[in-house]
């Protein structure tokens, strides 16, 4: 018998069977993929880059790259302010986002951490130009040429393409990409000679990349416009340091003449004070420091009212510390809407499981009526009963019970949200308690009474302990469906009776703080699939069953 | 579960008190719809009774919610997406669904849990954190149909609504066709090709009217999730996609207008139609498949 099985087409039978069964399981496969590829690409992919922009932190590199790096060499912990050197880089990085208007998102973004930035990155936007005028000025009257877009360009563009500096061209055009989110890989009539960025690297630099962001950004012609007063400065900043006389490249005469002329140079680290005083300060230098990883902890330690602060993870202060009392206040009304289920929906159960078919079938319609109802106009109705002027006030004060003039506040609060979302799920209570008590035998009370069984002991000891696993289905049910929620708190829970999902849609319209919606979204999924794998468990995910 | 005539004083009063409790919570649940309807026909602008309603004078009442709803532009506009956007979002979730149903109900799928729970999951995870995800990418997405691929805005924001409402009802076309075919007799397909009909030819005249049913059904409940779903439109479209519910939304959140309880209404009658199709199509489906007819 060592002979092995074989097939009709004289395959050994075991791979005959192999093959057969990879090709079921590719078929499967195959009228699964297209189904499986649309959820990963409209939502699997939606939520994983939520929960990537909640530690997502490039903003602050991306706007001030030259700063983020001169500032990680200052020991914020020494007491002293920064040196020049990180003013410098801060006056340059400011400047360019402040021409792509960025710089308001920035200071929106280190405002999260810090109150004040805001402002003062908004102010001091506005007041950069001053600062490169008080040597732009002088440059233009010493000669009319530096007033000429030509000049400029005449001066630093390469004359051969062995001359030009590919590398700082790329490196000005990645920069620009980053900063305003937008490629800039278009036709820039400009390419730095090397010889001259050599000569004079910040202005160079500083001219390269208004070149590139005039060409890309405004699509402009960078040789025949005036650069940015940046620009001048980064001139009179290098004439005082390099010595341009043994230079012969295009209009070398020119920068002799400046350099003769003695520009004035501003200190960069008095005229931010000039600006504002906070720049005079540790505070902005400290923000920017602790803030500048492309990854952050920030946002998370933000949804639970800690923040990162550059002695370490510390609470926000009390004022601000709302987002734990919602957290805590969310759990709280979703277990009490679930417990209000539990206990109007297991008579509900019972009654339909106990009575005949025919009747309990009639009396499910009731059940299933509100579910197959529109969310919003269960919603509206509960805002028409509960209001001030509603119809449960008005029949209260119809048979008396209420005064007219005390009429119950019964919407905008806690109250509200409870009852409306208490009816809305209590659905979701009932349908998964009927299907468990269906399966209880009727006769079981029946034979604990006839062995001397009072009701209430027959009930508790016998028929509840059966019920038990309907009880659980549907409280999780409940529960993770009420954590969730947006529409009806929102309408009927005014500012008391909402829960965290109100925050998370707060910040993605209203106050546009999109890290930290992500960051409370994040958490708030995180709960939610942990009670779903506890459902998984309980439950069984083949057994949710819909109407 | 009647009462039996030996039964004491007290449970008498069990019973009846039970059976009482019982109507309150009935009237719980159905009350806050039933009374939505008539104060649609109110000649007020007002969300009580008036007087004149309760005497049943019939200068109480009148259409002119309905008319408003009928003639008003806005919600002309909103009644026009829904009746566009919950179509063709049910067509995308019903035939990718139900092929993936079919699929999933082989009897040798490699990584069935995983590739379920994926497919679960639009409908485990809750729709504020969907619609914040979705708030994220369809923006970059549609910058990048408008950008690249030079579509229409307004065609783009359709398109990225309709995507958004799809894939939120798969779950439901999945769970329902799935359990359909639980029930499926693989036999008869074996029996298809057996007479000599290809995989195309049984999956129409053979599986299809058997599955028929339950894809119906799973089709209603996606067009019920896109119909009636407003946080990711809120997130996700633009005010030329308001949908009914996003109008119904931004009426209740600032001042609500009687309109509202008029669309309630009809929307009221359209569930009722659809709850009653379902429930027909369980049956008939539980027939076909020689169950109980429930």
């Amino acid at each position: 018998m060592s002979e092995a099985m074989m097939a009709a087409d004289g395959t050994p039978l075991k791979r005959s069977l192999a093959r057969a069964l990879r090709r079921q399981k590719l078929r499967a496969l195959g009228l699964i993929a297209p189904l499986l590829v649309f959820v990963v690409i409209t939502f699997i992919v939606p939520i994983g880059s939520m929960l990537f922009r909640s530690v997502e932190n490039d903003i602050v590199s991306n706007t001030l790259p030259m700063t983020v790096q001169s500032l990680a060499r200052w020991d914020a912990s020494s007491g002293a302010l920064p040196d020049e050197a990180v003013y410098e880089a801060m006056y340059f990085d400011m400047f360019l986002a402040a021409e792509a208007k960025r710089h308001t998102r920035l200071g929106t973004r280190l405002n999260y951490e810090q109150t004040g930035l805001s402002s003062l990155f908004r102010q001091s936007g506005r007041a950069l130009d001053d600062i490169g005028k008080e040597t732009q000025r002088p440059l233009e009257k010493l000669n009319k040429a530096w007033k000429d877009g030509e000049t400029w360009h005449m001066l630093f563009n390469a004359t051969s393409s062995a001359d030009t500096n590919a590398a700082l061209l790329s490196a000005q055009r990645a920069r620009i990409a980053r900063l305003t989110d937008t490629p800039a890989n278009q036709e820039v009539n400009f390419a730095p000679s090397t010889a001259a960025t050599a000569l004079l690297p910040k202005t160079g630099r500083a001219y390269t990349a208004w070149a590139v962001y005039v060409a890309t950004q405004d699509g402009r012609d960078p040789a025949t416009r005036d650069p940015w007063e940046a620009v001048a400065t980064a001139l009179a900043l290098d004439l005082k340091t390099v010595d341009v006389s043994g230079y012969s490249g295009p209009g070398a005469e020119l920068l002799v003449e400046a350099q003769s002329a003695d520009l004035p140079v501003p200190a960069l680290s008095a005229a931010f004070a000039d600006m504002d005083e906070d720049w005079a300060t540790d505070v902005p230098w400290k923000t920017i420091q602790t803030h500048s990883g492309i990854y952050t902890s920030g946002y998370f330690l933000n949804a639970v009212d800690a923040q990162k602060t550059p002695d370490g993870v510390a609470w926000q202060p009390d004022d601000k510390q709302i987002l734990q009392k919602l957290f805590g206040r969310t759990i709280w009304m979703s277990l009490m809407i679930t417990f209000s289920c539990i206990a109007l929906g297991y008579p509900i159960a019972w009654l339909l499981a106990n009575l005949p078919m025919r009747k309990a079938n009639l009396l499910l319609i009731l059940v299933l009526l509100p579910f197959w109802t529109s969310l919003l106009v269960r919603t509206s109705a509960w805002k028409v009963m509960l209001q001030q002027q509603g119809v449960i006030n008005d029949v209260l004060v119809w048979i008396g019970l209420v005064d007219d003039a005390n009429r119950l506040i019964m919407i905008n609060n806690q109250f509200g949200t409870i009852v409306a979302m208490t009816h809305i799920l209590l659905p979701f209570m009932i349908l998964p308690m009927y299907s468990v008590m269906q399966t209880i035998p009727p006769s079981y009370l029946r034979a604990a009474k006839s062995l001397g069984a009072t009701n209430w002991t027959a009930f508790w000891r016998v028929y509840f302990p059966q019920s038990v696993p309907g009880i659980g289905a549907g409280s999780i049910l409940v529960f993770i469906l009420a954590i969730g929620y947006y529409i009806t708190p929102e309408i009927v829970g005014g500012t008391k009776g909402v829960f965290i999902s109100n925050r998370i849609a707060y910040h993605i319209s209203s106050s546009l703080n999109w890290g930290l919606a992500a960051a409370l979204g994040s958490i708030l999924l995180a709960a939610v699939l942990v009670l779903y794998w506890a459902y998984d468990k309980i439950v069984g995910i083949d057994n949710v069953k819909l109407g | 579960m009647g009462l039996p005539p030996y039964a004491t004083l007290g449970q008498r009063i069990w019973y009846y008190s039970f059976r009482i409790i019982c109507g309150l919570i009935f009237f719980f649940l159905v009350a806050p719809i039933v009374v939505v309807m008539p104060l649609s026909f109110n000649a007020q602008d007002f969300f009580t009774f008036t007087p004149e309603m309760l005497r049943l004078d019939p200068a109480g009442y009148s259409l002119k919610h309905y008319e408003d709803f009928f003639t008003n532009p806005q919600w002309q506009l909103a009644m026009k997406n829904s009746l566009i956007i919950a179509p063709l979002a049910t067509i995308i979730s019903v035939s990718l669904g139900t092929l993936a149903a079919i699929g999933l109900s082989q009897s040798h799928v490699p990584f069935k849990g995983p590739i379920m729970a994926i497919l679960i999951s639009p409908m485990i995870v809750p729709l504020i954190i969907s619609a914040t995800g979705m708030f994220f990418f369809y923006a970059q997405l549609g910058n990048w149909m408008e950008g690249t691929l030079g579509l229409d805005k307004g065609f783009v924001g359709y398109v990225k609504v309709v995507l958004a409402h799809a894939v939120l009802g798969i779950p439901f076309v999945i769970i329902t066709v799935t359990a359909t075919l639980v029930g499926f007799d693989r036999s008869l397909t074996r029996a298809a090709a057996n007479m000599g009909a290809g995989p195309v030819t049984t999956f129409f005249r053979v599986q299809m009217p058997l599955i028929l049913p339950g894809v119906i059904s799973g089709g209603l409940f996606a067009f019920i999730t896109s119909f009636d779903e407003v946080v990711v439109v809120l997130f996700v479209g633009s005010a030329s996609q308001k949908t009914l519910p996003w109008q119904m939304f931004i009426g209740l959140r600032e001042q609500i207008s009687p309109t509202i309880l008029a669309v309630a209404t009809i929307l009221v009658v359209i569930s009722i139609a659809l709850l009653a199709t379902v429930e027909l199509l369980r049956r008939r489906s539980e027939r076909l498949r020689g169950m109980s007819p429930g």
